[in-house]
């Protein structure tokens, strides 16, 4: 079921109705079956997918919970975690390879999202947090259906807090959620959707489309990937702090960012730290990484065996971060781009450092504008990986840009947008920048009920009216909902 | 305070969701007036004692205004362009929610289209209907895949991106708008004879079966009409093209006899009707003008008397004086189109 589906209004306003009219203590219950139905919809056979992630992970929880923490009972828990952890990435693994192969015959949905929430949670139980001892409580934590689809990925610790109710309609709470979910949805469909057949367009023939033209297919593909993904994540938000849940936040203003391993920080907050948590920090302390480092200090010396460890972990933890995204090898490439990027800008610290003290530029407002600029567009180039056919159209290209500009010809029209499209989404794109400022000096808790309804009616009107959806439109998914 | 509050916003919400739904909306006044056919159906007088229903067989071959000046009947089309056999069924139930006359008379041209012909066609057919059950059946019953169905009961779904296109007729019947049809007749003057030299018959079909959805459709009309105590007549116009083929005729004929129904087939008596398709059909065979819609009503008229015992109205002075202003706007607007065709060549408008 599509968040940007009149059947999807229909389900989550019975769904918002019912759970604030049942007994409170069943409140929990019927979010679960309200996640199980929501699902549904997406295939029966999906069900099967997610109910033996569930399945596994929760048995493999209690066990490991059962075994005492002490020495020789160390193996024991490890088998078992290392167990659940194949099963399910190899469901993962065998679906996402079947999808490249064969795109669409077999994608679960969100299957990226709760196999990593999953198992989060169970690397979690292996390290000593309290496991959920409740089978049905535990399938809500995975199968919560605002989150199920494209995130974030919570932790059970911070979910669990408010998952399980009870809660009282609080009309901050819905007022609230209601402008997120409606800001969510302006973001989709008023900016994304709007834009995303000019990419479309534009990356299908990089051929036709060279020089000047691929600036304008990542420029353009950034402000879609974001408002579409982004508005995704409003949704999801809203509708839990409609439901009096609290979901973490995903993004921080990522293009305000000034350096590559700052933007990873504040773009799909809870992937980034999931891999850093469970992947990175693990890799980094592991007996072969402790050897290899070691190694590389005797041969090269201490600065290389101090770095070369860190830079290994993260091409690893890159190229797996590419992997998750798809597998294929523009995400592999897109993951490592992104990886040797950090590593670049790491070993380029230094230099850095002496240029500012040479020229005291750090922290002026005309060098913050250009760290800003330029970590947009490396990021933009680095994401072109995702939108043309392959590894080599992507290279070709960036290659145009130099080797046939083609600026004189450079127009917007004949894209697919017309000039009010373009107008409208250019609105749309200051409203978000213009909204994420304000936000972000004030608390959303200061405006009081009535205004959020107020704003909410507003957003709604201009959805209706300037939304690009209905006939004509294909109903695009989010984007991330392929993951 | 705090309800006031909320229920000025809701107020003032709903104002804008009506205004802009009522400006984005097609005004169908300078072009695709057949637009506006099903809606003004629900500002007329609702005791028509006859009532046409059917595609532009119906509403542009056939006077209302004539059948009154002549016969003294009141009648009513509910046509609608490529107006599909379904469409024409649920039109029926939704006029007999409204009045009860003393003949249906359903054009059969339809007959041959067993799957919905374009969004277009549903838009224009359907669209106008006041919200009903009847509504609800219709348009789940004519829907495309890539249709929605809440938009033919929220247009503004569908149109909202017509804030590109506005254009000064929105504006211009943003409040009001005027009638296109006189009693569901699309009136249009004008001459373009029909070519008999370079007649182009109609190619051979690899199977002239009916669709069954269409037969389907039909006996529900009889049955709605039988149980209604109305009398049902299937007729074919006497128009040209598209062509109507003698197979497709005998399964009509044979299903009328099957079920004791009137079928007129007014292409084998346009001689005896006085058609003239030299002069009567104002683009080449397809429809008549409004001079040959007069004379199809003269004598389709005729056969409807002979058969029903229909009333002559005319003897009643509340109804006569309603027909009195309707001629009236008939008569202008016959002679406005006369006055721009003789001075331009062409119609622009059907909205004077």
């Amino acid at each position: 079921m599509n968040f940007a589906s009149y059947g999807f209004a229909a389900f989550l306003a019975v769904t918002v109705v019912l759970y604030y009219s049942v007994l409170r203590r069943f409140q929990w219950q019927l979010l679960l079956a309200a996640s199980v139905v929501f699902y549904a919809f997406s295939g029966w056979g999906n069900l099967v997918f997610i109910s033996v992630t569930v399945v596994t992970t929760y048995i493999t929880g209690v066990k490991i919970q059962g075994i005492p923490k002490t020495g020789e009972n160390k193996p024991k828990r490890r088998r078992l975690l290392i167990c659940c952890m194949v099963l399910n990435f190899g469901i993962l693994a065998v679906v996402k390879f079947l999808d490249a192969a064969a795109p669409n015959f077999v994608l679960t949905l969100g299957i990226s999202f709760y196999t990593f929430q999953t198992m989060g949670y169970i690397i979690d139980c292996y390290r000593g947090k309290e496991a959920e001892r409740r089978f049905f409580r535990f399938a809500l934590f995975a199968m919560f259906f605002p989150q199920l689809i494209q995130g974030p990925i919570s932790r059970h610790g911070d979910l669990s807090a408010t998952l399980y109710g009870p809660h009282k309609f609080n009309p901050q709470n819905f007022a609230e959620g209601a402008t997120r979910v409606l800001w969510g949805f302006f973001k989709k469909l008023v900016i994304a959707d709007r834009l995303l057949p000019a990419v479309g367009t534009l990356t299908e023939d990089p051929q036709a489309f060279g020089g000047v033209y691929v600036l304008l297919a990542i420029f353009l593909y950034a402000i879609t990937l974001y408002a579409d993904f982004t508005g995704g994540i409003d949704i999801t938000i809203g509708i839990a702090r409609g439901l009096g849940i609290r979901v973490k936040e995903n993004f921080d203003m990522p293009f305000y960012s000034k350096n590559i391993a700052e933007y990873w920080r504040r773009w799909h907050i809870t992937m980034g730290t999931w891999f850093k948590d469970y992947l990175f920090y693990p890799i980094s302390t592991s007996k072969p990484m402790l050897r290899f480092m070691k190694f590389v200090k005797r041969t090269c010396g201490d600065y290389a065996g101090r770095r070369a460890p860190v830079y290994a972990c993260t091409l690893i933890l890159w190229f797996l971060t590419g992997l998750w995204h798809g597998m294929t090898w523009n995400f592999v490439a897109w993951g490592l781009a992104n990886g040797i990027a950090i590593i670049i800008s790491q070993e380029l610290t230094p230099l850095y450092n002496r240029f500012h003290r040479r020229f005291g530029l750090k922290g002026t407002r005309g060098w913050n504008a250009f760290e800003v600029f330029r970590m947009f567009w490396i990021m933009n180039f680095i994401r072109s990986f995702d939108i043309y056919e392959g590894v080599g159209e992507t290279f070709k290209a960036w290659g145009s840009i130099v080797a046939r500009p083609n600026i004189s010809g450079f127009s917007l029209l004949g894209l697919g947008p017309d000039t009010a499209d373009y107008v409208v989404a250019a609105i749309g794109v200051a409203m978000m920048i213009l909204t994420g400022v304000v936000m972000r000096r004030m608390k959303t808790k200061e405006i009081p009920p009535f205004r959020h309804f107020a704003i909410c009616a507003g957003l709604a009107f201009v959805i209706v009216v300037f939304g690009a959806y209905g006939f004509g439109y294909d109903a695009t998914s989010f984007i991330y909902n392929q993951f | 305070m705090k309800f006031v509050k909320i229920a000025l916003l809701i107020l003032i919400t709903a104002f804008f969701f009506v205004a802009a739904d009522r400006l984005l909306m097609p005004k169908y006044m300078s072009q695709s007036h057949e637009g506006r056919l099903t809606r003004e159906y629900y500002s007329s007088e609702k005791n028509h004692s006859v009532i046409f229903i059917g595609d532009c067989e119906a509403h542009e071959n056939i006077s209302p205004a004539e059948l009154w000046r002549t016969y003294g009947i009141t009648s009513y089309i509910r046509g609608g362009a490529q107006q599909l056999i379904w469409h024409s069924y649920y039109l029926l139930e939704d006029t007999l929610r409204y009045e009860t006359p003393d003949v249906v008379v359903l054009s059969v041209m339809a007959m041959q289209y067993g799957e919905p012909r374009g969004e277009e066609y549903n838009r224009l057919n359907l669209e106008g209907m006041r919200f009903s059950p009847t509504k609800i059946r219709a348009v789940r019953a004519s829907v495309l895949p890539e249709e929605d169905t809440l938009s033919y009961f929220l247009p503004i779904l569908r149109y909202h991106e017509r804030w590109k296109e506005l254009n000064r007729d929105d504006f211009n019947y943003f409040f009001r708008r005027k009638n296109v049809a006189h009693n569901g007749y699309m009136m249009r003057s004008g001459v373009m004879a029909v070519d008999f030299e370079n007649f182009i018959p109609g190619r051979r079909l690899a199977d002239y079966s009916l669709p069954d959805i269409c037969w389907e459709y039909l006996d529900k009309a009889r049955e709605l009409c039988a149980e209604k105590g109305i009398e049902l007549v299937l007729v074919k116009a006497p128009t040209i093209y598209p062509y109507w083929y003698r197979e497709w005729d005998d399964q009509i004929a044979a299903y009328a006899d099957r079920h004791g129904l009137l079928y007129v087939n007014l292409l084998e008596l346009a001689d005896e009707a006085g058609i003239d398709y030299s002069i009567h059909s104002y683009n080449a065979g397809f429809h008549f003008n409004v001079q040959g819609a007069e004379t199809i009503a003269r004598f389709f008229g005729g056969i409807l008397t002979d058969n029903f015992n229909l009333p002559d109205m005319r003897g009643d002075d509340q109804t006569a004086a309603v027909w009195e202003r309707k001629l009236e706007a008939y008569d202008a607007m016959k002679a406005a189109q006369e006055r721009e065709i003789a001075e331009t060549g062409r119609i622009r408008t059907l909205t004077y």
